[in-house]
C-alpha cells in the first residue's frame, strides 16, 4: 500500500511521455493551480484553527464528550472522533483541522486516529455539495436528496469503525 | 451555515472556559492557533502542489478520459434515460472520473455542466429530477482511489504506515455510496415528490 502513491505518479508521468505531452510544463501549471487553491482556503483554515483551538482548551469538548461517551462507547465509536464526525458533512477544512486534532491527541496509528482517518477519506462535505449543485441551477425542491446523502455519511461512520476493527 | 457554527464555537468556548475557570489556557490557545494554522497549511501545501501538478499531466495526456471510458458502462445503468453519446452524459462521466482521481477542481465545472444539462432535460423546473438526485448523491459520497492528502497528514503526524487505512477507506466509501444509491434509486422508483 505504501508504494501506491509513487507508483501512481510514475504511471501518469510515463503515460504523459508516451502521449508526447510536455510533462514538466504541465506539472508546473498544475502546481500553480495548487498554490491558488491553497491561497483561497488559507483564511478559512486560520479562522477554523482559531475556533477549534479555543474550543479544545476551554474544556467544552471534554464536557460534551463526557456526555456522549457512554453512548459512543456503547456502539464502539471512539469518543474523540465525535466532534470531527459532526463537523464533517458541513465543512471540509473544519474537519481537516479536527482530524489533525485527533492525531495530536491520540496519535494517527491509534484506534481513534485510524477511525478518524477512514471517516475523513470516505465521507464528503454533504451540505456544501448539495447547496452548490442545486444552487447553480436554481432548484428549490430537492426531494429525498438529503435523506440519501446523510444515509451515506452515517454508513461511512459505521463502516469505518467496523473495517478498522476488522483489518487493522 | 459556517457563520453560525463558527460564532457558536467561539462564544461557547469563552463561556465554558470562564465557567470552568481555565481562562489562562484560552489566551495561549489564541496565540498558538496562528502558528498551528501555518503548520497545517504548510503540510497541505506540499501535497496539494505536487498532486495538482501530477494530475495536470493526467488531464492533458488523456489519462482521465481513459478512466471515464472504463466507468461509463456502470454510469449507463444509473442514468438509463440519458443519451450515452450526449453532452450531459459526457459531463457526468468526466465529473465522476475526476472525483475518483482526486481532481476536485476539475470535477466541479463538469458537475455544474452536467446539472445544467439535466436542468434542460427537466424543463427548467424548480423540482429536482430523478437523475439529478442520483448525480448529486454520487457527488456527496466520497470516491477517491488515492487519498493523498489524508496519507500526507497522517505521515506528518508521525504515522508508521500512513496508507494502511486505504483498504478501509475503499470499503467504507463503497458501502456509503451503495447505501446512498439504494435509497436514491429506491425512492425514485416510488415516484415520491415527483412534479
Amino acid at each position: 500500500m505504501e508504494f501506491a502513491m509513487p507508483l501512481f505518479a510514475a504511471i501518469i508521468v510515463a503515460f504523459g511521455l508516451i502521449k508526447r505531452v510536455p510533462v514538466f510544463d504541465c506539472f508546473a501549471n498544475g502546481a500553480r493551480e495548487g498554490i491558488g487553491v491553497l491561497y483561497r482556503i488559507a483564511p478559512t483554515i486560520f479562522g477554523l484553527v482559531f475556533a477549534v483551538n479555543l474550543l479544545r482548551s476551554s474544556g467544552a469538548v471534554d464536557a460534551v464528550c463526557g456526555f456522549i461517551q457512554p453512548a459512543a462507547e456503547f456502539i464502539g465509536f471512539p469518543k474523540e472522533v465525535v466532534p470531527m464526525a459532526m463537523l464533517r458533512p458541513v465543512s471540509g477544512s473544519g474537519s481537516s483541522v479536527l482530524l489533525t486534532g485527533v492525531f495530536e491527541q491520540c496519535g494517527p496509528d491509534s484506534f481513534a486516529g485510524r477511525v478518524a482517518s477512514v471517516i475523513a477519506g470516505s465521507s464528503e462535505t454533504t451540505f456544501y455539495a448539495v447547496a452548490m449543485y442545486y444552487g447553480s441551477i436554481g432548484i428549490k425542491n430537492i426531494r429525498h436528496t438529503l435523506v440519501a446523502a446523510i444515509a451515506a455519511d452515517l454508513t461511512a461512520f459505521a463502516v469505518s469503525v467496523v473495517t478498522v476493527n476488522a483489518f487493522l | 451555515m459556517l457563520n453560525y457554527i463558527w460564532s457558536a464555537i467561539v462564544i461557547i468556548s469563552i463561556i465554558c472556559s470562564v465557567a470552568c475557570g481555565n481562562t489562562h489556557n484560552l489566551s495561549s490557545a489564541v496565540i498558538d492557533s496562528g502558528a498551528s494554522a501555518i503548520e497545517l497549511l504548510m503540510t497541505m501545501a506540499g501535497v496539494m502542489c505536487i498532486w495538482s501538478g501530477i494530475m495536470k499531466i493526467a488531464e492533458q495526456s488523456g489519462f482521465s478520459k481513459i478512466i471515464a471510458k472504463i466507468f461509463s458502462p456502470l454510469l449507463r445503468l444509473l442514468f438509463p434515460s440519458l443519451d450515452p453519446e450526449g453532452e450531459t452524459f459526457g459531463s457526468i462521466t468526466m465529473n465522476i472520473s475526476a472525483n475518483l482521481l482526486g481532481l476536485g477542481n476539475t470535477a466541479t465545472p463538469f458537475g455544474i455542466k452536467a446539472m445544467q444539462g439535466l436542468n434542460r432535460i427537466n424543463g427548467e423546473s424548480k423540482t429536482a429530477s430523478d437523475e439529478m438526485i442520483v448525480f448529486v448523491v454520487m457527488n456527496t459520497a466520497s470516491l477517491q482511489l488515492l487519498p493523498t492528502m489524508l496519507g500526507t497528514l497522517r505521515q506528518s503526524y508521525g504515522s508508521k504506515a500512513p496508507f494502511e487505512i486505504m483498504t478501509c477507506v475503499w470499503i467504507s466509501s463503497a458501502c456509503a455510496l451503495a447505501a446512498a444509491l439504494v435509497l436514491a434509486v429506491g425512492i425514485n422508483k416510488t415516484g415520491l415528490g415527483r412534479k
